[in-house]
């Protein structure tokens, strides 16, 4: 069953040099219990996809598009009507646990304040709950730890407070942007595993933002690149890591070292990412691109679904590419 | 192999922290954030150091140059103890041994242009250099690491994060060093970048026969550059061991654990299904535990690791491990 579907989201920002599109008409759409990759470099707009969907735009950013979670269009909703699916439908965590959590406040009242305010809980059982939930994501001595500051936890279990807070009121959709990226490989694995394990138990659905493509291969069904605003490749994990089908993604998979495999020399991609204010004409990505043709200068390539069900968006056919 | 330049011995570094509240007259306590590491680095060699944060990473590289001032062992580049040498006397290892830093444009100053910025090593080594040489030299290494030379007066900001390295980089060539010391240099930059900039170290260093000391957080970056790889735990050197037998001849259930928690991009990839997986967090390093300094996280750990401190012993051709354990 269809939770949300995205519908040719763009989003553009009003700046004193001009208008800036951050991203680029994206469709996606995401079944109850499922988890999707958005995977991208820095500045290619998969931060701000996941923004615009919570409301969490800028002042002078502006979404345009459809986004319908279970029926209803939540773009560009009024944050007091917005107020009522945060938390409830869908929640969020955030790259830095120590910023996103108030540092003035008890990890014990922020998360009270969620269930006092969305479920109209007194002030003891919401404590209680969020006792039970930070047992949930394994902070030892829950019951203790819950009347703490967050500066008092290290980074790990900050990042597990904010899930357990995120979790509060049980969401049907919980967006991760970037979650392990400020953390230790092996804390990483603790956190992934977690999530992982409550997704299944509260059949919740998972947008996972990360530029780790290690990450993705471990936790996610599908993925969608991202590259200046814009979609490049979109299909299940599998079937994009086995047989990448666009030249930046099996650009991206070649650039990373293996430590289970001994490389030569890494296939970098040669230039910088655009600049998002000066993109190019054709395809964002035909000035690194190792196969561009001059069609590729001139025309953005329309995205089409191939054979196997998946989605890319690319000049050169499939079968071109060495 | 080629000539050893560079040899640690029990090198240990130590911050006085005062706690919380203490009163000014009170002692402060001891920081131990490196213990006792001893390495030796050969000419054209790579030396990875890779560990959690906090587990004195750069700490080590640090006070391996003597920007960071130890308190004790002792360092020997080409033969001459430095920790004995005068300022003066410092001012040509300094030439030799250059670093490249995490935040690339934080590295660099932003209200010189970088043909400023990479000129200034001349000024301060080579004063008697005529300044159309400089120039030169400073056009030729800019080329060198991919930037045009047409751009030398431009300034930091003006540069995406990839570009900035590699005019760190120009940096820290342009005085002809032996050794460079990369702390995290790739960590803040984007997959296709950070490739882009290993290819780059890795071809400078068989061309100009160069030693790294690189440190780094991500395992299979460092072993992807490196010829040998230390585990650092908490300021201790748990294993050192070549980069090629490190992913299949782990011994240090640290390593195993390190190794286990990279995450493989492959979807397909079944995860060895090992106990190693890691509980925790790192312990305080002001109150580290007694003995093994990795007990408290270990899953062999037995009473013999909280008495007795493990000694590193050689396990083969280059390749160390400090444990009690190693057998089973």
């Amino acid at each position: 069953m269809t939770l949300l579907s995205v519908e040719n989201l763009s989003v553009e920002f009003a700046t004193n040099d001009g208008m800036v599109q951050a991203v680029d008409g994206i469709n996606f759409s995401l079944d109850k219990g499922q988890s999707l990759a958005i995977v991208g470099e820095s500045g290619s707009g998969k931060s701000q996809t996941v923004f615009s969907l919570m409301g969490l735009l800028a002042d002078n950013g502006r979404a345009s598009g459809r986004a319908v979670l279970d029926g209803q269009d939540i773009l560009n909703l009024p944050s007091a009507k917005l107020n009522k699916i945060r938390a409830e439908r869908m929640a969020m965590i955030f790259q830095d646990p120590m910023t996103s959590l108030n540092p003035y406040m008890r990890v014990s009242d922020q998360m009270a304040e969620v269930l006092v305010h969305h479920r109209g809980m007194s002030k003891r059982d919401a404590i209680a709950r969020s006792i039970a939930l930070l047992d949930a994501v394994r902070i030892p001595e829950a019951a203790k730890r819950v009347h703490m500051f967050p500066h008092e936890f290290s980074g790990g279990m900050r990042q597990r407070v904010m899930i357990a807070m995120a979790l509060l009121c049980e969401p049907d959709l919980l967006i991760a942007d970037e979650p392990t990226t400020a953390l230790d490989v092996t804390v990483q694995e603790q956190i992934m595993e977690l999530l992982a394990s409550l997704q299944k138990d509260m059949n919740m659905a998972m947008i996972l933002i990360t530029h780790d493509l290690g990450v993705v291969a471990g936790s996610c069904q599908d993925m969608l690149v991202l590259y200046g605003g814009q979609v490049m490749e979109q299909g299940p994990t599998t079937d994009l890591f086995a047989n990448p089908s666009h030249p930046y993604t099996r650009g991206l998979l070649q650039a990373i070292p293996r430590l289970d495999q001994d490389m030569d020399a890494l296939h970098a991609i040669p230039g910088s990412p655009p600049n998002m204010m000066n993109m190019p004409q054709g395809c964002p990505f035909s000035p690194r691109c190792n196969y561009v043709t001059d069609k590729c200068h001139t025309h953005r390539p329309k995205i089409d679904r191939d054979a196997s069900g998946r989605l890319r968006a690319c000049h050169v056919a499939q079968g071109d590419l060495t | 192999m080629s000539a050893t330049i560079l040899q640690v011995r029990d090198l240990s570094v130590t911050f006085d922290v005062s706690p919380r509240g203490a009163m000014p007259w009170t002692k402060p306590l001891k920081l131990k954030a490196v213990d006792k590491v001893s390495f030796n680095l050969n000419k054209g060699e790579t030396l990875g150091i890779v560990g959690e944060s906090g587990c004195g990473k750069s700490t080590l590289a640090r006070a391996v140059i003597r920007m960071l001032p130890a308190s004790g062992g002792s360092v020997t580049w080409m033969g001459q103890p430095i920790f004995d040498l005068s300022q003066r006397n410092m001012t040509a290892l300094r030439r030799d041994v250059q670093m490249i830093f995490q935040d690339p444009l934080a590295s660099l100053d932003p209200r010189m242009t970088i043909g400023q910025i990479v000129a200034e090593p001349l000024l301060t080594h080579m004063p008697k250099m005529s300044r159309s040489e400089r120039d030169a030299e400073v056009r030729a290494v800019l080329d060198r690491v991919g930037i045009l030379p047409s751009m030398i007066n431009r300034y930091p900001h003006e540069f995406s994060g990839g570009q900035c390295q590699r005019i760190g980089i120009a940096r820290a060539l342009i005085t002809k060093p032996d050794l460079i010391v990369c702390d995290e240099p790739v960590s803040a930059l984007d997959v296709s970048i950070q490739a882009q900039v290993i290819n780059l170290l890795m071809e400078l260093q068989s061309e100009i026969g160069l030693s790294l000391i690189f440190i780094a957080h991500d395992l299979s970056v460092v072993k992807h550059i490196s010829d040998r790889v230390m585990v650092l735990y908490l300021g201790n050197m748990v294993e050192l061991a070549e980069s090629k037998s490190l992913y299949s001849n782990a011994k240090h259930p640290y390593t195993k654990a390190l190794i286990a928690s990279v995450p493989v991009p492959d979807p397909t990839f079944a995860k060895p299904e090992i106990d190693a997986l890691l509980a925790g967090d790192l312990p305080s390093p002001i109150n580290p535990p007694s003995g093994c300094v990795f007990r408290t996280r270990c899953s062999k750990a037995t009473e013999l690791c909280a008495r007795e401190k493990p000694v590193a012993q050689s396990i083969g051709s280059d390749h160390s491990v400090a444990c009690h354990h190693i057998e089973d």
